[in-house]
């Protein structure tokens, strides 16, 4: 469920969410705090919930005294009043056999407080593509029914490629066996957007094609073109240095060698 | 995931697999049946003072027990604070998970002061798994109406990740809630660093509801309980013990003998 972090619960309606999806390369998560540190977004509270491996540290977005705020969490919720946007970002894993669950919570509170449209930013196996993946942009959408009703110009301007489905067994002629939708490396991508669909809401889902390593990159493509449909940044082209990195990624591989090792 | 310098890190929080709930619908009675028995019995039972609540705890030490075989904040409960007697259990927190089985450990114990009965101390000492880690602080810190929780963990000096290595010797660092107003004895977690386990759980659930807690994680290279490292934590209940006029000196006979239990471990060579 939703605490906020002051007495009242901020009014988030109309805003647009994002959220992240645990996937592969935490491609999301990354894009994600890429917006929450360049527009330097407040946490208005915290998603509590059984269904998240518990973890917390200091302000991962600034090191500065007057900016500690006491412990961040796993799942916060962070605002921005003047773009009207609202993110919640996803900090460890969702327990296994729990997913189910998780989803049922996202979905709920998502329609409590009855955004204008989510999109998810998510991930997919790079090394799982089919031959017509291969080539061409990485990046795929896909969208439930009212949330096309939305964005269908928008999203035929930008020229993205719909997600593919594919074969439930590929190789089969078998015409009887409908494709379906494969999201290998998505988490709860594809379990979630199908819930959104069901309930009617305005869900869209941003995934990119990657590998384990460092998505630093992928999470600068992401949000690039997640900027080409929102237009949060003007005009940051090829420039990364728009988004602000948060000091949270420093030593993301590892801290310095120690001196006996030689 | 492969670094810049070729070795090889093992990564933990990515997602790899689908959603396979849709495979619990094709699932047997049976199977069922067996899983929601597992789940029953994963359930995290309290009794006493943990059961009923009603203990208003001025402080209230927790101690994680950390994965590894180093019963480092277990020893200091036993040496600085039990072995002086005057503590009485009151109540207790017992699980079961697939690391407790073959283990005698499988209870936490909640400790109060005979004559401050606002102190509780509660040693956990056996392995509370990820997915239990929610439903044990929510039937203990929700049945206890604490005022201000203080966790002590330890943690491999080998996770800590700074521009500088830590030093040989062992460290502590701390995390702490924003209604916490003490002094705070040592630095705080530095960044990218996070707490996690119990003490993340613990914490986590005195911030948002706006709980006094703080965490205090002694990174050390020790594989076993020793005094220099479990001397870390005095600074933590220094201004605790001066306030409430209790003896927190080490009992000399039971830190002798965590030692010498830790050494018999490490003879191999005899």
């Amino acid at each position: 469920m939703f605490i906020p972090s002051q007495k009242s619960a901020p009014d988030l309606k109309g805003f647009t969410l994002i959220m992240p999806v645990v996937a592969v390369g935490n491609v999301g998560q990354l894009a994600v705090d890429l917006i929450i540190s360049t527009f330097d977004m407040c946490r208005v509270g915290h998603i509590h919930t059984d269904c998240l491996i518990p973890m917390a540290g200091n302000n991962p977005y600034s090191t500065r005294k007057e900016d500690a705020d006491g412990v961040h969490t796993a799942a916060e919720v962070y605002m921005s009043r003047e773009i009207k946007l609202a993110v919640l970002q996803i900090r460890s894993p969702v327990i296994q056999k729990r997913t189910k669950k998780f989803r049922q919570v996202l979905v709920s509170w998502i329609k409590a407080s009855s955004f204008s449209r989510t999109i998810v930013l998510s991930g997919s196996h790079a090394y799982q593509r089919d031959d017509r993946q291969l080539q061409g942009s990485p990046l795929r959408y896909l969208v439930t029914p009212s949330m096309l009703k939305l964005s269908e110009e928008a999203l035929k301007e930008l020229g993205w490629l719909e997600m593919e489905k594919v074969q439930t067994f590929p190789g089969l002629t078998d015409g009887a066996a409908e494709p379906r939708l494969y999201i290998p490396g998505g988490g709860i991508t594809k379990g979630l957007y199908t819930d959104s669909c069901a309930e009617d809401l305005p869900l869209a889902v941003l995934l990119l094609f990657c590998s384990e390593g460092d998505n630093i990159p992928d999470a600068f493509t992401l949000i690039n073109h997640l900027n080409s449909w929102l237009h949060l940044l003007d005009n940051p082209g090829e420039d990364q240095n728009k988004w602000k990195i948060p000091p949270s990624w420093t030593l993301m591989f590892g801290g310095g060698i120690p001196p006996a090792l030689f | 995931m492969a670094t810049f310098f070729g070795e090889v890190l093992s990564v933990y929080s990515r997602a790899v697999e689908e959603d396979d709930d849709d495979d619990e619908e094709e699932q047997d009675e049976e199977d069922q049946l067996i899983l929601r028995e597992l789940e029953d019995k994963r359930w995290v039972g309290t009794a006493g003072t943990a059961a009923t609540g009603c203990a208003t705890a001025q402080s209230l030490f927790m101690v994680g027990h950390s994965d590894l075989s180093c019963v480092l904040c277990a020893g200091f409960v036993s040496v600085y604070f039990l072995s002086h007697g005057g503590w009485d259990a009151v109540g207790h927190v017992s699980l079961w998970n697939e690391r407790t089985v073959h283990s005698e450990d499988t209870t936490c114990v909640l400790h109060r002061h005979r004559e401050s009965h606002q102190v509780l101390v509660c040693q956990v000492d056996c392995f509370v798994a990820e997915d239990q880690l929610f439903q044990w602080t929510e039937q203990v810190l929700g049945s206890l109406d604490a005022s201000q929780v203080t966790v002590l963990s330890d943690c491999p000096a080998a996770e800590y990740q700074s521009p500088q290595p830590l030093g040989p010797d062992p460290c502590l660092r701390s995390l702490h809630t924003s209604a916490w107003s003490e002094p705070i004895c040592c630095p705080p977690v530095e960044l990218p660093n996070l707490v996690s386990g119990l003490p993340a759980a613990v914490v986590s659930f005195c911030q948002l509801h706006n709980i006094s807690a703080a965490v205090y994680q002694c990174y050390s290279d020790a594989r076993s309980a020793d005094s220099t490292t479990m001397d870390m934590f005095r600074p933590v209940v220094a201004r605790l013990a001066q306030d409430l006029k209790l003896d927190f000196s080490p009992d000399r006979d039971i830190l002798r003998k965590f030692i010498s239990q830790a050494n018999v471990q490490s003879n191999l060579y005899i």
